[in-house]
């Protein structure tokens, strides 16, 4: 295992009686884009506050780039960019002023200070707008400038609290791209959180899943499927006229195959139109069963219809560690 | 033991050593963008005028008053005429110094009322904070660039009153005129410092502007009108029965005094008047009919006024010392989130 950027062991923050985040552990290694995921309120922000050392922890210890972010830091703040959910700039200055501030905070000369932020206002696409008011821009404007504030004091991490909220679906498959983009040719490591799971999905190597101050599972989306309790990572849909049980029994011969349960076509989970006479089966396995199950249903004599392989996305993932779950840290 | 004092230092050394030799420390930089941001914003121009306006009107009160001899001084003496364009006033407006004891705390509190809630409020607090700054520079540096905007406006109005009576009067002060009014200016500054800080400690305290904004008006109106009523009503109720008992009058007049000397505002009149009358020769409103009878009738020289009211300006700075102390220990504490 690579070294990691980002260690948090036993990390814990209470709020007199409330606990925000308790004894959290998580590793992030270099270059990597992890994603925290959690319903609001979970004690994401409160995790990355005490990655910065903008918050003391309770208990426990964050170390960033091998830096104790509680002790120093300052030294911390220097490597880090951090962008905060809904992220403000001085509205009466335009864009160019706001980063050259920025940089100029953290102590780069004047002159290189206007160079970094006029190639990183071209890089986030805000050159037309630099010299505008920001007060002026729009959210998505808003969220791209934060990027680059972030980045004009070339950071080794960059932590982005809630980067696509609030922006249009375009906004969010450019910003992005632009985060992915970073992390493939900048080596950066990207921390970012989200309550989006489409998002995350679409570019975090790992996720950690962040559930009431606690962190209940982390991994590559295969990692979080096999770390659920029982869980099958593939899941087939099929539908099948002339549903027989002695086919069911056939199906759960397959090697692999973990469950299966006929019922009629759900509404809510597919599209398909429910064919007369037809039965829609879900197949659970541990391995990809596609072929194996095909063959069993047309080798049985019945019609199969329609063949959906469904990977479980981390909606499901989310659903399941969710459901039951009671909503009370929705309240905070 | 060694090993532990240079892993102390070792934090400060990197820092030093990464930091660029060539770019001004985070600290001026937000100075001098507080600063510009003071100067650009209406708030500041509306400030200005009002001020400017009101330093006009007593210029032409106190001229009017000199040209028509209504000194109070009824010799004909033109000792410290120049001083007297600060002090005196034909009755129709407040005389110069009165106007700055009434506006100065307006300052104060208009520059630093939303200093911190405003940054707050708009998610840039949480920004600058994750830059290697400093929390305690942030608040040093909205305080600085304060009190220089402070200070600017302060001795440019000053200056600029000077120099219209100049040309009015056409009499020239002289050194010690001129440092009466500097010095008196100075004074002005950390007077008006002492309103900036106490703003600066509301906008840290409340989340809301406009909260922050009437709690600097309501002390500044108790201060003004309510601290000296509510003082005589002590002084009443307090007086001791016996009319003759000189001891126990003074004690209980000594005290009327140090408990009106808690206001700022008395403090500064005080001091303010002191050096601008050179008559005033103690601010003790007790003195036996010796030291009346033996004093000699003459103003007192420019160290002796100053020695004067040097306990006033010591208690003003603690003053403005003690809340700067407040608001430093709510801000280190509080926890910084994006708009909240």
């Amino acid at each position: 295992m690579e070294q990691a950027v980002i260690e948090l062991s036993g990390l814990t923050k209470r709020y007199g009686e409330f606990t925000a985040v308790s004894g959290l552990n998580l590793s992030i290694r270099a270059g990597e884009i992890f994603g925290l995921l959690g319903p609001n309120g979970a004690g994401k922000t409160t995790t990355i506050l005490m990655m910065l050392g903008l918050t003391e922890p309770t208990a426990g210890t964050a170390t960033v780039c091998g830096i104790d972010a509680t002790r120093n830091p300052m030294l911390v703040k220097r490597r880090v960019g951090y962008m905060p959910d809904d992220v403000g700039f001085y509205e009466d200055r335009s864009g160019f002023d706001n980063l050259v501030y920025t940089a100029r905070l953290n102590g780069i000369p004047l002159q290189e200070a206007r160079q970094r932020a006029e190639q990183l206002l071209e890089r986030v696409g805000l050159a037309e707008a630099a010299h505008k008011r920001t007060g002026t821009y729009s959210r998505g404007m808003r969220q791209r400038l934060g990027l680059a504030d972030v980045l004009i004091k070339q950071p080794e991490v960059i932590i982005l609290d809630e980067p696509t909220l609030g922006i249009d679906p375009e906004g969010v498959r450019e910003l992005l791209a632009l985060i992915r983009d970073l992390s493939r040719k900048d080596g950066l490591t990207v921390l970012l959180s989200s309550h989006h799971l489409h998002q995350v999905q679409q570019i975090c190597d790992r996720v950690g899943l962040f559930v009431g101050g606690k962190l209940i599972a982390s991994g590559d989306l295969d990692d979080l499927s096999r770390e659920l309790e029982g869980g099958p990572s593939y899941l087939v849909e099929a539908d099948v006229r002339g549903w027989t049980p002695e086919l069911a029994d056939a199906i759960a011969a397959i090697e692999q195959v973990t469950s299966v349960s006929a019922g009629d076509a759900d509404a809510l989970e597919n599209a398909a139109v429910s064919h007369e006479g037809s039965v829609t089966v879900r197949v659970a396995g541990t391995a990809d069963i596609t072929p194996q199950l095909a063959s069993v249903i047309v080798g049985s004599g019945a019609q199969l219809i329609g063949l959906r392989p469904t990977r479980y996305g981390l909606d499901e993932i989310y659903h399941r560690y969710f459901e039951g779950g009671d909503s009370r840290e929705r309240i905070h | 033991m060694n090993a532990f004092i240079e892993k102390l230092r070792r934090p400060a050394r990197e820092a030093a050593a990464s930091g660029t030799d060539k770019a001004t420390s985070p600290f001026w930089v937000m100075v001098q963008k507080e600063f510009g941001d003071h100067i650009r914003s209406w708030r500041f121009v509306i400030l200005l005028a009002i001020v400017t306006l009101a330093c006009a009107g007593s210029i032409y009160a106190s001229v009017t008053a000199l040209k028509n001899g209504q000194s109070s001084d009824q010799s004909g003496d033109t000792s410290f005429l120049f001083l007297k364009m600060f002090t005196e006033s034909d009755g129709s407006l407040p005389n110069f110094l009165t106007f700055l004891s009434f506006l100065a705390p307006l300052i104060g509190i208009a520059i630093g009322f939303d200093a911190v809630n405003s940054e707050r409020n708009k998610g840039t607090l949480s920004r600058i904070m994750s830059q290697p700054v400093y929390r305690d520079d942030f608040l040093n540096a909205k305080f600085v660039a304060g009190l220089l905007l402070i200070a600017v406006v302060v001795f440019s109005l000053g200056f600029l009153v000077m120099g219209m009576g100049l040309f009015t009067i056409g009499y020239p002060p002289t050194p010690e005129e001129f440092w009466r009014v500097f010095v008196t200016l100075i004074i002005t500054t950390v007077y008006v410092g002492l309103w900036l800080n106490l703003a600066l400690l509301f906008s840290v305290r409340f989340r809301q502007s406009a909260t922050s904004a009437l709690s600097g008006i309501a002390v500044w109106i108790f201060f003004l009108v309510f601290y000296g009523m509510i003082v005589n009503l002590i002084g009443s109720v307090t007086a001791p029965s016996n009319p003759n008992d000189a001891a126990a009058i003074l004690h209980q007049q000594n005290w009327l005094m140090l408990l009106n000397r808690l206001s700022p505002a008395y403090l500064f009149q005080e001091a303010a008047s002191t050096l601008l009358l050179p008559d005033t020769r103690t601010l003790n409103p007790f003195i036996t009919q010796d030291q009346a009878y033996l004093a000699i009738n003459a103003p007192l020289s420019f160290g002796q006024s100053l020695l004067l009211v040097w306990p006033q300006v010591v208690a003003i700075v603690a003053e403005t010392a003690l809340s700067f102390a407040a608001s430093y220990v709510t801000f280190m504490r509080q926890e910084i989130r994006a708009r909240s």
